[in-house]
């Protein structure tokens, strides 16, 4: 049985549809993505799994306990990391992690032994008479992620914990992250950013509260339908626009040059002509193997 | 229980850190006790009065004396000793005029029934009712003093008898009133600030996923609040009897059984509003509305609530303020018991019964 199952949960905020119809399962010592871009429901989603909001249908269970009806049980092996930084900025870093420590019950040579090894991983020791407030973006994170692991949870449930956090310090969290999965901890974390879909187990593409795909990062670019080439040419509006004109063609900015999709049985031959008329260059037509994001975007448009 | 010291202690320190909190638990019941001892002050003292004495005897000159002689009355800089006691009081600035006919010692020797004269300057009733509580005072005392101690019918009859507050210090009145105000403040206005914080911040997101019950977060949160108020009404109470001379008479252990009731009472009211706002700033403003207003204005600390037209007198009810002034009053003042205040104890009991359960019940463990 997997140790965290959501069935058909749904959420609706006033005419708004939050959360729609939404199934998933987790694995022990799985690290599940939840992918999407803001407002796409992944906050509701994991605020459901923690006991703080009541789904209009659908059920979520962690360890075989309903998370609405038997949170209390729950606490206990659950961490969680809300989206909002939420340490008390007032308190030093040791006063947050005591703090936890204590009302997650960990005292004494338990507490002690924890902090150390906590200090370890997050490098924070250096910073543990400064208040959570004067702490940067990356540092927040940490000592919020070594708060909610205090009581070694068995579940970590992450909403973003990597937003707005500089490249550097998102790498040393993952690398954390992963080595908490060794450990047997199971995960489940939300992002926007494709990068860290790749370093996850499996990975559940989320928009407009609706389950678009799932798994592994290996596999869910396969479900790109269509070719891929890569236009080596600067990504103006202007060229944006001429290729968009031609049929069976959707372009999109990516990165310096262009990523243009081509329509399921649709080849470059089959619109060259037109290419050419529109004063593109066919010679400058990359083939490319889609990615992740490349994937999404297709599935998020098709919806 | 470990759980609850952490979560105390926590409270403790935003408290500390957060000028604000600070400001209301230190210098706020200064504030007050001075703002409220002093200058809202109903004391009248040195009133003008002009005299008119037809009577021209050594005893009435003694009454005179003994008139300008207190703290109350002094006399006019242009000082119209006789003639028309209206012109008197409209060309000086007398605000009475003691008027002794003829016969004053006389019937003070015969001991047979007298009636002094005081023309009042209805236009103050503050000052027209201190003039005729402060003088029917002066006169009966200057009646005993003429006296031999042994003889029971004073020939002067005394028309007002003041109790409990004789000298009617209004700071007497106050002081004690003012505990009920800061106690209600304190608890009400910093357990929801409190409570909304957490919400604002989104710790209480946190919180709540933690192993802790609603109930472990309330008790963790307000306990440092009730230390806090109690701690506070004990300094007002430092300030009456120091500064203000304020008499305790009544028991000190049954106070704090009362003041316990009330401030659970104001704590389950500041943790009611917190539960219905989302922002700091709406739990500060409501609960000033909720709990300031209706605490100074409906619990005759300074209005008498017999004197409200009937819709305020029945909020009234409802303001547990209204019992405890009631309550502090009887207790420092008359050294009443158990018994004279067992109505009002009850009504507080049961105020604070009904707010608990309603805070409760309000209690949010969602956060949607």
């Amino acid at each position: 049985m997997s140790l965290v199952s959501v069935e058909s949960l749904s959420k609706s905020y006033r005419e708004i549809r939050a959360v729609d119809d939404f199934s998933f399962a987790v694995d022990q010592g799985e690290i599940y993505a939840l992918v999407g871009p803001d407002g796409a429901g992944k906050t509701t989603i994991i605020r459901t799994l923690c006991g703080l909001i009541n789904p209009d249908s659908g059920v979520a269970m962690i360890d075989g306990l309903d998370c609405q009806r038997k949170f209390e049980s729950i606490k206990p092996i659950l961490g969680y990391m809300p989206q909002v930084f939420s340490l008390y900025p007032d308190l030093t870093v040791t006063e947050n992690l005591t703090f936890y420590g204590g009302i997650y019950g960990v005292v004494g040579e338990d507490y002690r032994t924890r902090v150390e090894y906590l200090y370890r991983f997050s490098n924070l020791k250096p910073f543990a008479d400064r208040r959570a407030q004067a702490l940067s973006g990356g540092m927040k994170q940490k000592l919020a992620l070594s708060c909610a692991l205090m009581h070694q949870p068995r579940i970590l449930i992450l909403d973003e914990p990597t937003t707005g956090v500089d490249p550097l310090s998102r790498r040393q969290f993952w690398e954390i992250l992963l080595e908490l999965k060794k450990q047997g901890v199971t995960i489940i974390v939300s992002t926007p950013y494709m990068d860290e879909v790749a370093r996850s187990d499996r990975a559940c593409f989320v928009f407009k509260g609706k389950k678009l795909a799932e798994g592994t990062p290996a596999a869910l670019p396969g479900l790109f339908e269509g070719s891929l080439y890569f236009c080596d040419c600067r990504p103006t509006v202007q060229t944006l626009e001429a290729l968009n004109q031609v049929s069976n063609v959707q372009a999109r900015r990516f990165g310096g040059g262009i990523h243009v999709y081509l329509r399921k049985d649709v080849t470059l031959p089959d619109i060259a002509t037109e290419l050419t008329r529109a004063g593109f260059d066919t010679g400058g037509f990359r083939p490319i193997r889609p990615d992740l994001e490349d994937c999404f975007i297709q599935l998020m448009e098709e919806s | 229980m470990l759980k609850l010291r952490f979560l105390a202690h926590k409270e403790f320190r935003h408290i500390l850190r957060d000028p604000r909190s600070l400001a209301i638990v230190v210098v706020m019941p200064i504030m007050m006790t001075f703002l409220y001892g002093y200058a809202i002050s109903l004391d009248v003292e040195n009133i003008m009065i002009g005299v008119v004495d037809y009577d021209n005897t050594p005893e009435s000159r003694q009454l005179i004396d003994h008139f300008y002689g207190s703290a109350y009355f002094s006399k006019p800089d242009a000082s119209p000793v006789d003639g028309d006691p209206e012109r008197i009081l409209l060309s000086s600035e007398a605000k009475a005029v003691l008027i002794i006919r003829s016969g004053f010692a006389r019937a003070l020797h015969e001991r047979s029934d007298f009636s002094l004269g005081m023309m009042v300057d209805g236009s103050d009733n503050t000052v027209a009712a201190a003039v005729q509580n402060y003088s029917s005072a002066i006169v009966s005392k200057f009646a005993l003093d003429q006296l031999p101690v042994d003889i029971e019918i004073p020939g002067i009859t005394i028309s007002t008898q003041v109790l409990y507050n004789p000298d009617l210090k209004s700071s007497h009145f106050f002081v004690p009133g003012l505990v009920a105000i800061i106690l209600m403040m304190i608890s009400a206005l910093l357990t929801s600030i409190t409570i909304a914080r957490e919400k604002e911040t989104g710790t209480m997101e946190q919180l709540l996923t933690a192993p802790v019950t609603p109930v472990q977060i309330i008790i963790g949160k307000i306990a440092p609040y009730i230390g806090l108020a109690l701690l506070d009404g004990i300094l007002v109470l430092v300030f009456a009897k120091i500064i203000f001379k304020v008499p305790f008479v009544g028991s000190y252990m049954l106070l704090l059984l009362f003041g316990l009731v009330y401030v659970s009472a104001a704590l389950s009211i500041g943790i009611l509003i917190s539960s219905l706002v989302k922002t700091q700033q709406v739990a500060m403003m409501s609960a000033l509305v909720a709990t300031l207003l209706p605490s100074v204005m409906l619990s005759g600390l300074i209005f008498a609530i017999r004197n409200m037209p009937p819709v305020l007198q029945g909020l009234a009810h409802i303001v547990p303020a209204k019992y405890f002034v009631t309550i502090i009053r009887g207790i420092m003042l008359k050294g009443a018991g158990l018994q004279t205040l067992a109505l009002n104890g009850l009504a507080l009991l049961a105020l604070m019964g009904v707010l608990m359960a309603i805070a409760a019940k309000k209690f949010n463990t969602r956060i949607d």
